[in-house]
């Protein structure tokens, strides 16, 4: 009797291993992009530190790379970036939870099954639509009731904070359906009311999730560069955390805005000027990868709660 | 053992109205053997455990186009243990539920006929579920603790009702009464997660039985559990009788003989066959059909 053959087959082999290597290729394209982006920021930046201290670029009040006599301090742009993503997280924290929360507990499921793509597809339109719209309707519309500035971070805040409503509604939506359904039939059989259910008992359980749709959620409005760019105008100012009024009314510039500016300016050469684009994208990446961190990390520590 | 002879039919029970039974060994025998709500004296303490408490009349339970339950009428006396035992998908889950209305949580479901507490339709219309669920607890098939401490799964059916008066000594009496006190006592804090499943169980009893309901719906309440927890929730289940009524679903058709007065059993297609003292059924049964499903032979 003759044994089975088990042996290798060398085109098999072959095209298995040919494979391997090419997905792998793949993955490593994408890491080896962002770590040479990483590795440009870091460079220049560091060229730009050259000049300008760090302790100057980080603690300095006035920011004019262009127009004499120059300055270099971050921190307007870093308050301009804190009002829009207060402003913006005030309009999408609450409103993306309630709706999440409608959707998951409330609508029926023929209500969900049209209501959640319609959301999604506020994250399809693009921001640069956001960002006149902003300028076009939204300006115009608050200024018949506010003493509005034609560019400022009010209506800026609040667009981005509509722009970012699908994230922290679906995310967090997700995080509400993943609760296991014998948790809801417990409250339910206890006499709990549905607002009882949702709030006692969906919400706490889906809480890791909720937070980080939150920080996943505001680190993209920090992100956020065509609404700021078009409506909250180039005011590189310190912003008086202390006057609500004055604080959203008025023109602001944050980072990502005094990026576009930098970039599209008519900066010539290698100047201080031109390198400081780097610095401020260092800082924007390096606020935005601890959120993101900050995100990861809440999500898992939290994760073992209910299984 | 004396079996007492009960005139029954698969919807209506007659009364041979005889007095009380004649102490036993057995506290099967002991227990509620004469029903006839109409007859019996509602005055006297002694049979109060011959009142029906809930009666089903012509209840139907539809999900979308599929008859879950045909007219189905009984009547379920007060502070006893009836089991509802028959093979999967007869219906015997989707009655337990449509006593509280948890039904009312599956959008395509929809029930026809009545249904009495305490001679109040919990169909009609103004009956509120939320009302209806604080006086009817309900303990689930797999245990389901809350992703909180042990003291706030049991405080939160009283919290959720507005008793919250003295939570700490109800917390206390209700899981003693579930038979979980000695075992928790020190860690009232640690998460109602950590315990073991036939823990978790008794926990999910203490919860159930914390706001003090009338009725208790148990559905399957030990099929997750190992033999030994299952015993523990058995012998549980019998005290619990003494103060509360206790209906509880099960595929155990041993366990509904030794924890249950009355047995419904229900076979397939949503249809009540036989209900009847449970020695009666499993000694004696009137259905030649419930008496192969007893024995094995279908099911």
């Amino acid at each position: 009797m003759s044994q089975p053959d088990f042996s290798h087959d060398g085109i098999r082999t072959a095209r298995g291993t040919a494979f391997r290597y090419l997905f792998m290729l793949c993955a490593l394209l994408s890491i080896l992009t962002t770590v040479a982006i990483v590795a440009t920021l870091l460079i220049d930046a560091i060229d730009f530190f050259a000049t300008v201290s760090p302790v100057e670029f980080l603690t300095g009040t006035r920011w004019s790379p262009t127009n004499d006599p120059v300055a270099f301090g971050v921190l307007p742009l870093i308050s301009g970036t804190l009002i829009i993503t207060l402003g913006s997280a005030l309009v999408a924290l609450p409103i993306g939870l309630l709706t999440a929360i409608y959707l998951s507990e409330y609508a029926s499921e023929r209500r969900r099954a049209y209501l959640k793509p319609a959301l999604e597809v506020l994250a399809g339109v693009p921001t640069v639509v956001y960002g006149y719209f902003a300028l076009v309707y939204v300006t115009p519309a608050l200024d018949t009731i506010l003493p509005l500035s034609t560019f400022n971070a009010l209506s800026a805040s609040i667009m981005v904070g509509i722009m970012i409503i699908p994230m922290v509604s679906s995310i967090s939506e997700d995080a509400m359906s993943a609760v296991p359904d014998s948790l809801r039939q417990a409250s339910y059989g206890l006499g709990a009311t549905k607002f009882t259910v949702s709030t006692s008992v969906v919400v706490p359980a889906a809480l890791s999730g909720i937070i980080s749709s939150f920080i996943l959620a505001l680190s993209r409005a920090i992100g956020e560069t065509m609404i700021v760019a078009i409506a909250a105008g180039q005011t590189p100012r310190m912003v008086d955390l202390t006057d609500p009024a004055g604080m959203f009314l008025d023109s602001i510039q944050p980072m990502t805005s005094a990026m576009v500016q930098i970039g599209t300016g008519d900066i010539v050469g290698q100047g201080a000027a031109y390198k400081s684009l780097f610095a401020v994208g260092l800082t924007l990446f390096v606020i935005t990868f601890v959120m993101n961190l900050v995100s990861e990390l809440v999500a898992s520590r939290y994760r073992e709660v209910y299984r | 053992m004396t079996n007492r002879q009960m005139t029954s039919s698969e919807t209506e029970q007659t009364d041979d109205q005889q007095p009380n039974p004649t102490p036993g060994t057995d506290s099967l025998a002991d227990r509620g053997t004469d029903i006839g709500v109409e007859t019996s004296s509602r005055d006297d303490p002694a049979t109060v455990a011959d009142r029906t408490i809930i009666e089903s009349r012509d209840l139907d339970v539809y999900y979308g186009d599929d008859q879950a339950l045909n007219g189905i009428s009984m009547e379920i006396p007060e502070q006893q243990v009836t089991a509802l035992i028959g093979p999967s998908g007869c219906g015997k889950s989707t009655f337990l539920r449509s006593i509280n209305r948890m039904n009312d949580l599956i959008d395509i479901a929809r029930v026809d006929g009545e249904l009495f507490f305490r001679e109040k339709n919990v169909y009609d219309d103004d009956v509120d579920p939320v009302a209806l669920r604080r006086r009817i607890g309900m303990v689930f098939q797999s245990p389901n603790p809350f992703p909180k401490s042990i003291y706030d799964n049991v405080a939160y059916g009283l919290r959720v009702q507005g008793q919250d008066d003295n939570l700490d000594e109800k917390v206390h009496t209700a899981l003693e009464r579930a038979a979980l006190l000695d075992e928790v006592e020190d860690q009232l804090d640690s998460s109602g997660l950590d315990l073991s499943g036939g823990q978790q169980q008794r926990l999910c009893i203490a919860r159930a039985i914390a706001p003090d309901p009338e009725v208790i719906l148990m559905d399957e309440p030990a099929s997750a559990l190992d033999p030994v927890a299952t015993s523990k929730i058995e012998d549980l289940i019998e005290d619990l009788a003494e103060e509360y009524t206790v209906i509880i679903v099960t595929h155990n058709m041993q366990q509904a003989a030794r924890i249950s007065d009355k047995t419904a059993v229900f076979l397939t297609g949503g249809n009540l066959v036989e209900f009847d003292d449970t020695t009666k059924i499993f000694e004696n049964p009137e259905s030649d059909r419930v008496e192969d499903y007893i024995t094995g032979k279908f099911g």
